[in-house]
């Protein structure tokens, strides 16, 4: 009969990055469970807690000992572990030793055919309070954070400093010394609203078990549970909105991060001078919520309101006084924010893109200006390839001209976010056309996964060309992807230039495209891998982001192989060839000619070329599969223009018969060598047109 | 009874002496914060405890705005503190100062929000806080982990007031200028015509061949004094460096390009100054795992 106690660790903090803590959270569960694992523990519950000032576990019903612990320990083989007489070795007397039981309570017994002798080493469970007094403290010690400092005289590495710990363990206290504190039974509750002074020295609050953790922080003004501040919070905002028939915009991320900045949440509602609101909208709501973690409050129409929510760390006690010090802050930010509005205005776009000569891209890519002019190149490039009409390519070379004059405006050297957005405006008080102002917006999209996409074709193929010459530029200054190293967010920015040319169905190859911004790089000389390497390495990279497009696709991961085996520049085609697989799963054509394909192929790496010449075919059975690949060739050209994998498939399908009637009746490897040479060519007609969908030796049957 | 400006630096002043703190007056070479004051700057190196307070004017030509906003001023004043080893009370000291001021935490919404403060010129960084009065950062709360490219052993803490910032909450005033220095004279009174003229030649009349070839100057003066092993006037030349490229800057005289090569120029002497000056305790301390600690984030 196992018994069990509650644990609770508490490790008491100055305060904590707000961005850190649901990764703490998540951390402490997975480690701490793996540490139980280890240990042999088990428990009922497990789970943390975080505010600004404490991170917390409390685990319930955790066993008080370790299960008794039965192991077959393997030892030397027979022949090492005895003499000729049967006599133990010193081997064996050592290994007996090691395992706690005596040569007489050796066995053997036989690991391929080998005999070896055994062990059943028995482990006395250990009470649980021992190994949490041997392990706690460098559990806690080696919590990972994204940063780390020390303080003090102390030789730590921690997120902040510790000033008390809590660790029980049912109503004993589990002994830790960490930078000098010891750990006790005392927790501290809020650093203004607990009992008696703020100094903590004098506010402490006795926890009697593990499982009053929650209430006796809630007597101190701490609501230590996440999930509760968050309800409260969401609660408050909401009778905040409905007190003023308004709605208040709930960025999820503002409200994870303002969830871990306080311990006791009010929300309040502010207002701000209505003269602001001439400012753009994404301004002022970008300035509040960067800023100054506020929430912007719409009307019902969804028009922005002169007010913002804000939640205090506090109860209502001289709730005005702190509306009105924020009123004044944010009055302070917007007046900024409109100041950088106005002269803004007054810059002539000429301006803003001389500054862009002398702001560094990279400082092996030159400046931005130089990127914007081999983008513009390339996009113009692009615009030829797809045939644009003379508007749409006037707007695109004009977009990809002032594509990034913004990046020198006030507004967005102050909100980097506010690019494009701040371009489009702008360039619209300047006089651009809408288009050519829509281009400027919609050239950073997708900003990642998930976002809006360009919505007219300048924007689709400027947004291309940017991230394309990004990617390809990177690869050729030595810049690599790998891991968690994705500085420049190659990735995101390939994955975006893969849903762009499907969103629109744009015929664009992606050896093209490298190869036409690599001709933009060399003539600004200043790639440093050569040329050959960078595309090679650019479309591998590429295909590994058409595998987790696929993958998230649901396309099976055979099919993935099996149509990225065959040419993988044509991003379209790719993902037809897969639909169309995957379609054809359900097909009961599709296993019998996934047999015959691979029959064929396994011949057809013999051939030496495609060409089947009429003269040599004999049997009437390899007559008839030459007809048919004719036959299908015809068929399938027109298809493949159109990229009708569907009925390219439906073709292919076709030729199965003949396959199987051929290697009935004809027997390939013919004495004759123009014989052979002409049935292995044919085989290899075949793949050749099957593989125009995909190798089918790929496909797990 | 509102307090005044000059009342609140008497204030802080006796407030952290109380604590322990030497009270060290203004440094008298121009700089950009508290933090490039020697007291701060050299002084936070070595093994040994130090614990000091004084006002900084703190000049940043390129926020200079000819005393037309109310908010940026060519100079302002920061409080700076510093206390090492960093107390474990740290925190509680700093919100008692603020009950000293006159502000009741329980009446106001008090926040230690992230803020990780760094200066590449003086190859310094380190982490806290900004610490927020009912969403106004008043405060630049840190850690230093490491100044001129060294480890700070035992670490020390940083607390930086900003006067006028505080003042303007106190006082309730929407303009700088309006605040009171003291009972009937305002601070636009003491420092408004400053404002203008500073802003004034900075922006327009500032002879930009002059400075890049007293940076130039200063440069080398700074390197020829740390080989003659003397790191205090060296210190001096490069606050000068600072303060040139400073007004080179807010002049748009120095490209985005050339840019980080001066602030380069600046770390490296900053770097040879505080090595110079750690020898003399004869403590060698690999920074390579603070370095580690920096850069794991990135």
């Amino acid at each position: 009969m196992t018994t069990t106690r509650d644990f609770l660790l508490e490790i008491g903090t100055e305060e904590i990055p707000a961005r850190f803590l649901p990764d703490v959270l998540a951390q402490m569960e997975s480690k701490f469970a793996a540490w139980m694992e280890e240990m042999r523990l088990t428990y009922t519950s497990l789970k943390s807690y975080a505010t600004p000032r404490r991170m917390a576990l409390l685990v319930q019903g955790l066993q008080t000992n370790q299960a008794d612990l039965e192991e077959e320990m393997k030892g030397p083989a027979k022949k090492a572990a005895q003499d000729a007489e049967g006599n133990w070795t010193k081997a064996a007397e050592g290994f007996a030793r090691g395992q706690g039981v005596s040569t007489a309570d050796l066995f053997f017994k036989e690991l391929n055919g080998v005999p070896y002798v055994f062990a059943n080493k028995k482990t006395v469970g250990r009470a649980t309070q021992d190994l949490l007094e041997q392990g706690l403290e460098k559990w806690i010690t080696s919590m990972h954070f994204p940063k780390h400092m020390r303080w003090g005289t102390h030789d730590l590495w921690f997120v902040r400093p510790i000033r008390w710990l809590v660790a029980l363990f049912g109503d004993d206290v589990i002994p830790l010394s960490i930078t000098g504190v010891e750990s006790g039974c005392a927790t501290y509750g809020h650093r203004f609203l607990s009992n008696t002074d703020y100094q903590h020295e004098n506010g402490a609050y006795t926890i009697p078990s593990p499982t009053a953790y929650i209430e006796t922080l809630r007597n101190a003004f701490v609501l230590v549970d996440q999930d509760e501040r968050r309800e409260l919070i969401l609660k408050q905002i909401d009778a905040l909105a409905q007190a003023h028939n308004a709605n208040v915009e709930i960025d999820e991320d503002l409200l994870e991060e303002v969830v871990h900045l306080v311990e006791w949440p009010t929300a309040l509602m502010g207002s701000f001078e209505e003269e602001f609101l001439d400012v753009p909208q994404e301004v002022l709501i970008t300035s509040m919520r960067e800023h100054q973690r506020y929430f912007p409050v719409l009307d019902k129409a969804g028009k922005l309101l002169p007010n913002f929510v804000t939640v205090r760390n506090g109860d209502d006690r001289s709730l005005d006084v702190v509306r009105r010090g924020n009123e004044k802050v944010l009055r302070a930010r917007l007046s900024d924010a409109r100041f950088f509005y106005e002269e803004d205005k007054k810059t002539p776009i000429s301006e803003n893109l001389k500054k862009l000569e002398t702001v560094v891209y990279h400082e092996d890519l030159g400046t931005v200006a130089e990127k914007v002019r081999r983008v513009r190149s390339l996009a113009g490039k692009l615009g030829q390839k797809l045939v644009l009409t003379d508007a749409e390519q006037a707007t695109l070379d004009r977009a990809a001209e002032i594509a990034k004059f913004d990046l020198t405006t006030q507004m967005v050297y102050e909100f980097t976010e506010l690019q494009g957005i701040m371009g489009e405006k702008y360039a619209k008080l300047h006089g651009e056309s809408e288009a050519v102002a829509k281009a400027i917006f919609e050239h950073y999209l997708p900003r990642n996964a998930g976002d809006i996409l360009p919505a007219t074709l300048p924007g689709t193929v400027l947004s291309i060309a940017e991230k394309v010459d990004t990617i390809v530029a990177s690869f050729a200054i030595g810049l690599k992807v790998s891991g968690s190293q994705d500085p420049y967010g190659l990735r995101r920015q390939a994955a975006a230039v893969v849903t762009n040319l499907l969103h629109h169905n744009l015929s664009l190859n992606l050896g093209d495209l490298v190869d036409l911004a690599l001709e933009g790089i060399a003539a600004q000389g200043v790639g440093k891998v050569a040329p050959e390497q960078v595309k090679q390495d650019v479309l591998d990279f590429f295909t590994l982001r058409l595998e987790t497009l696929l993958q998230e696709q649901n396309v099976r991961y055979d099919v993935i192989n099996a149509v990225l085996a065959v040419a993988k520049g044509d991003v379209l085609a790719t993902v037809g060839r897969a639909k169309a697989m995957m379609n054809a799963l359900t097909d009961e054509r599709f296993l019998p000619a996934v047999e015959s394909f691979k029959r064929s192929n396994n011949l057809a790496k013999k051939a030496e070329g495609t060409a089947v010449s009429e003269e040599y075919l004999q049997d009437d059975a390899e007559k008839a599969l030459y007809k048919r690949v004719r036959a299908v060739e015809e068929a399938v050209q027109p298809l493949l223009s159109s990229r009708d994998y569907d009925a390219i498939l439906n073709e292919l399908f076709g030729l199965k018969a003949d396959i199987d009637g051929f290697f009935d009746k004809v027997m390939v490897m013919a004495e004759d060598e123009n014989v052979r040479r002409n049935r292995l060519n044919l085989l290899n007609a075949v793949i050749h047109n099957v593989r125009l969908v995909a190798d089918f030796g790929e496909i797990v049957a | 009874m509102k307090m005044n400006f000059q009342n609140m630096i008497l204030t802080l002043q006796q407030f952290w002496a109380e604590q322990g703190c030497l009270l060290v007056q203004p440094y008298d070479v121009e700089k950009g914060a508290g933090t490039m004051n020697p007291m701060t700057f050299i002084r936070v190196l070595g093994p040994n405890d130090w614990k000091i307070a004084y006002v900084e004017p703190s000049r940043r030509p390129a926020d200079g705005r000819y005393g037309e906003n109310p908010n940026r001023l060519y100079q302002h004043h920061q409080f700076q503190v510093i206390l090492k080893p960093s107390p474990e009370n740290v925190q509680e000291l700093y919100l008692e100062s603020l009950k000293r001021l006159g502000i009741d935490p329980r009446d106001h919404d008090i926040r230690f929000v992230e803020d990780n403060w760094e200066n590449p010129s003086f190859g310094a960084w380190g982490l806290g806080w900004e610490v927020w009065l009912d969403g106004m950062e008043i405060t630049q709360f840190t850690y230093f982990q490491q100044v001129g490219s060294l480890d700070v052993r035992p670490t020390a803490v940083e607390i930086t007031y900003g006067m006028e910032r505080l003042a303007s909450y106190i006082q309730d005033k929407e303009n700088v200028f309006d605040l009171e220095w003291t009972d009937g004279v305002t601070y636009g009174d003491v420092f408004k015509r400053n404002e203008y003229e500073q802003s004034k030649y900075t922006f327009e009349v500032s002879d930009t061949a002059m400075l890049f070839d007293l940076y130039n100057k200063y440069e080398a003066e700074a390197r020829r004094t740390i080989d003659q092993g003397l790191v205090m006037p060296a210190v001096d030349y490069v606050l000068k460096c600072s303060h040139t490229f400073n007004l080179l800057d807010a002049r748009g005289a120095i490209s985005v390009t050339e840019r980080t090569g001066y602030i380069g120029r600046v770390r490296t002497l900053a770097r040879l100054c505080a090595q110079a000056y750690v020898k003399q305790f004869e403590v060698t301390e690999p920074s390579a795992e603070t370095d580690a600690a920096a850069k794991e984030e990135q």
